[in-house]
């Protein structure tokens, strides 16, 4: 059972006491100089805590958080591998973190070389033409390589086109990057197995269609058998194609997307290349294309030049997405990842974790339905009806007192009280075993207990919160 | 491989559960032409040759440590306090994802929510979201927050000195919409308002480091029916008036320099704040606080009906991933500067600067364009400023911008930075050292 910290944590305005200091500066060695008078700030409300009290603060309340670390955490389609050590080491190197972003190229050679290479390694494991790694996040990387697209568009003369078709199981982040560039999306069903409906989609494409958006694996961890076909249709439609990137775990160093038809396809970082998720972020999106795309990838991308590495503006390009040069620190992670695994580790990476997924799928199916009767990649989505009258969401709070995290639940939207479970190829085969042996309890318990379900999680510092409440009458500040 | 424990023995009962004689098979579903053999890259290495590689690039950069530091430009050299790192690369908050399970995720709730609650009090507005990609991000956000907040309005009012990576970044957000950007030089009050303005953006302080009062020009912005935005350096909201208390509608700030490393650019942290009444517009996540079932406070992400995961294509932003642990080290950075210790770290940077843009003054040959500045100011230079850049960088000295960087037709200016971390010594070694440059 978990360790979790269950007493009440005051917030920090309920630690503060007047006159009490938690760092201070060496003194001031110039005079001293007067403010403006009429911006003069009267006061200023912030906590006034101690060195020990901020310490022991956020220490408690970090042990009110599941993580990797300390919990199993199998969250479908966000990649919950473990985030080595090493990555933070290399990461808080003193050459990165005083490395300013605007010194001039030759102050910063040692950087630039770090992200060509990461950019060139990645731009190989996708089979792509080239790459940026300007996006802070998969979201980030979704928006611009929706932005290339308008962009190509607008430049052979077809900016009426604004359709953009997106299969019901995509993530929700897709048709909101759409919305962003301007495009209308049309969803495309999925067929019985799983995969895309070719019907549906056929007679979808007209000379409206700016592209498709595809995640492959799809979210219900299934390979899109026909991509090369979706591709094809979509090109000679007049359309391009986007790769949403956040399932590449299952097949890095097996199947490049490039070369699959795909024109633009975005990476998360902090998915397959085991950067830490950090409760939200950062995170990194690289986006990589095709020959026909790669001239609007937002830049500045690293070129390199003879010897030496700059920073160049692809000739095209959408412009810059965020300032400076990406998340810097979270390329340095994935860098050393890259390293340690090489062509052949990827590879390994890949299939274990479809190994693991498949492996859980095959101890839990007999109990959680499981629609879609093949194989699966890197994750897999049942159902969770065990019991009349027991859901989803209490099987879910119910594996919290069994100190396990939750899988993503109620998404895909197209599967019914969906459980969807991606174990990663960094958990061993006893806590699959576990997780599986609490799950089969926790359908016994639906059928015998209910109210234990109904009334989980039992073993948290707080209880099922009202999220109602939370949104009616919003307390989103502290108010003392 | 020390990520992956399976063993050979493992994976053979594995396969057999799954009822498949090889992992192969379970890649059936790809198509035999598209599994590659094998990628082009390096064999995988050790921990210790990979920390090696990157070690020996680390070092091929130059430090702000190392050098007497003036440049800023959006991003500042601050002290960062043992506590900040220590406690945010904890593993149960560097490893947890998304608190999309509040019972289980507490410690990132409670910890967004004191950032909120800390940052919004600073910036003086009601509500705080939970963080953007970085300032530029935010902002971009925020001028389609505002477009879309005002209908049939199509009109940005845009400071001529705004930050050149942000503009450019706003222009790549807006690219797909009917927005017509119109520039204003000077004191923003002075800014052309009229019926078909949206909304105006006020830098508080400029990319030049001149700091304009916001009160009257969101004024007028009201008046005229459009929304004020300003970008300002939080930093600098300690010891001057806030955005809100001088009526701004939406804030959006950079966030590095309370509390996280310059890391050649990111990650950063996207600050974003507004008014109750325009909430359920604003993008980004947001914590809320309630009770749960025997009343125990707790949090949750709240007021999701704006966000992509519920709403998709009708979402007010694509905005998912955030900057969570840049935005908790601030959060750990403010709690543990407090009240006093932030205004000593603004109040240093400001007599500092001052004392250098006073040495400066006196050189001949240079003239200190600011008139009113935080920390950051603008310097006429006798010779072209890259150049003198090109040689006080070899006496281990980084003097600040030349604005030549962006602008090509303004070769003779230098921007200043003086941070909390500059002392006397290197303020008049910079001093010396640009007059004997300048000879």
């Amino acid at each position: 059972m978990n360790t979790m910290n269950m007493r009440d944590e005051p917030l920090v305005y309920e630690l503060s006491r007047t006159g009490r200091r938690g760092c201070a500066l060496p003194k001031s060695d110039v005079p001293e100089y007067v403010l403006p008078e009429d911006l003069v700030r009267e006061e200023l409300d912030l906590p006034e805590l101690d060195e020990l009290t901020v310490v022991r603060h956020f220490t408690r309340l970090s042990q009110k958080n599941f993580s990797i670390d300390t919990e199993f955490y199998p969250l479908g389609s966000c990649t919950m591998k473990y985030n080595p050590k090493v990555n933070e080491v290399a990461a808080s190197n003193p050459g990165w973190k005083n490395l300013h972003p605007l010194v001039g190229e030759e102050h910063a050679q040692g950087a630039l070389e770090l992200m060509w290479r990461l950019q060139e390694g990645l731009r190989e494991i996708g089979g792509f033409a080239a790459a940026s790694l300007q996006p802070a996040a998969g979201a980030h990387g979704e928006l611009s390589g929706v932005l290339m697209i308008r962009a190509a568009l607008r430049a052979r003369g077809d900016d009426g086109r604004r359709k953009m078709l997106i299969p019901d199981s995509a993530h929700g982040t897709n048709p909101a990057s759409c919305t962003m560039a301007g495009f209308v999306t049309q969803t495309i069903p999925s067929g019985p197995d799983g995969n895309i409906d070719m019907t549906a989609l056929r007679s979808a494409l007209d000379e409206s269609v700016a592209g498709i958006m595809i995640t492959n694996p799809n979210t219900l961890g299934l390979f899109e058998k026909n991509i090369e076909e979706i591709c094809r249709l979509v090109h000679e439609a007049g359309g391009y194609v986007y790769g949403d990137g956040a399932n590449m775990n299952a097949l890095a160093g097996i199947f490049r997307p490039g070369r699959s038809g795909i024109d633009v396809m975005h990476f998360n970082l902090h998915k397959t290349f085991s950067t830490p998720h950090g409760g939200g972020g950062p995170g990194a999106g690289m986006v990589a294309a095709n020959e026909s795309l790669a001239p609007y990838l937002p830049g500045p991308v690293v070129v390199k030049d003879g010897e030496a590495y700059r920073l160049a503006m692809p000739p095209k390009s959408i412009g810059r997405v965020k300032a400076f040069h990406g998340n810097f620190g979270i390329l340095v992670r994935a860098y050393v990842y890259l390293l340690m695994m090489g062509a052949d580790g990827l590879r390994r990476v890949a299939e274990n974790a479809v190994l693991n997924a498949n492996y859980l799928k095959s101890l839990v199916e007999a109990v959680y339905p499981v629609p879609y009767k093949r194989h699966c990649m890197h994750e897999f989505v049942a159902k969770g009806t065990v019991a009349e009258g027991v859901h989803t969401l209490d099987i879910a709070k119910r594996l919290i007192d069994y100190g396990f995290h939750p899988p993503t639940i109620y998404f895909p939207l197209i599967v019914q009280e969906a459980l969807m479970i991606e174990p990663t190829e960094t958990e061993s085969k006893e806590t699959l075993d576990l997780y599986a042996e609490a799950l089969r309890k926790i359908a016994a318990e639906a059928a015998s207990q209910p109210e234990l379900l109904h009334e989980a999680p039992h073993n948290a510092p707080v209880a099922r919160l009202d999220e109602v409440m939370a949104a009616r009458c919003p307390v989103l500040c502290y108010r003392g | 491989m020390p990520f992956i424990p399976n063993t050979d023995e493992e994976r053979a009962e594995m396969l057999k559960a799954i009822g498949v004689s090889s992992v192969q098979e379970l890649f059936s579903d790809i198509p035999e032409r598209l599994r590659i053999g094998s990628l082009d890259l390096p064999e995988g290495v050790s921990e210790v040759e990979a920390l090696e590689a990157v070690e020996s690039l680390a070092e091929r950069n130059v430090q702000t440590k190392k050098m007497d530091w003036f440049l800023g430009a959006g991003a500042y050299y601050g002290y960062i306090p043992a506590v900040v790192p220590a406690l945010a690369s904890r593993g149960e908050f560097l490893t947890a994802y998304t608190p999309y399970q509040p019972e289980v995720s507490q410690g990132t709730l409670q910890a967004i929510f004191e950032y909120q609650s800390m940052m919004a009090k600073l910036l003086g507005m009601a509500v705080v979201n939970a963080s953007h990609y970085d300032g530029a991000t935010a902002l971009a956000e925020a001028v389609l927050m505002a477009w879309k907040a005002k209908e049939d309005r199509k009109r940005i009012l845009l400071p001529v000195d705004l930050h050149p990576e942000y503009a450019q970044v706003i222009e790549t957000y807006c690219a797909s919409f009917d927005i017509e950007f119109v520039e204003y030089r000077g004191a923003p009050e002075a800014a052309s308002f009229d019926d078909r303005t949206a909304a105006i953006v006020v830098a508080y302080p400029d990319f030049c480091g001149e700091v304009y009062p916001i009160e009257k020009a969101a004024e007028r912005a009201h008046e005229a029916g459009a929304l004020c935005i300003v970008q300002a350096d939080p930093l600098m909201c300690a010891l001057m008036k806030s955005p809100g208390e001088q009526g701004a509608d939406i804030v959006t700030a950079e966030g590095q320099w309370l509390g996280n490393p310059l890391n050649f650019g990111g990650p950063y942290l996207g600050i974003m704040g507004t008014t109750e009444a325009l909430v359920r517009r604003m993008p980004g996540r947001i914590v809320g606080e309630t009770k749960d079932k025997i009343g125990r406070r707790g949090f949750v992400l709240t007021l999701s009906t704006r966000e992509q995961h519920i709403r998709r294509e009708k979402a007010v932003s694509n905005i998912c991933s955030n900057q969570g642990l840049s935005m908790l080290q601030t959060c750990i950075y403010l709690a543990t500067l407090g009240k006093q210790g932030l205004k000593e770290v603004a109040k240093q940077s400001y007599d500092k600067a001052h004392y250098a843009a006073e040495l400066l003054g006196k050189i001949p040959g240079y003239r200190v364009r600011s008139s009113r500045f935080f920390r950051e100011f603008l310097v006429e230079t006798p010779k072209p400023a890259a150049q003198l850049v090109e040689i006080l960088t070899k006496r281990g000295i980084m003097p600040g911008l030349a604005l030549s960087r962006y602008y090509s037709d303004r070769d003779h200016e230098l921007l200043v930075c003086v941070t909390e971390m500059n002392t006397r010594a290197q303020i008049e070694r910079l001093a010396a050292a640009l007059k004997e440059a300048s000879k």
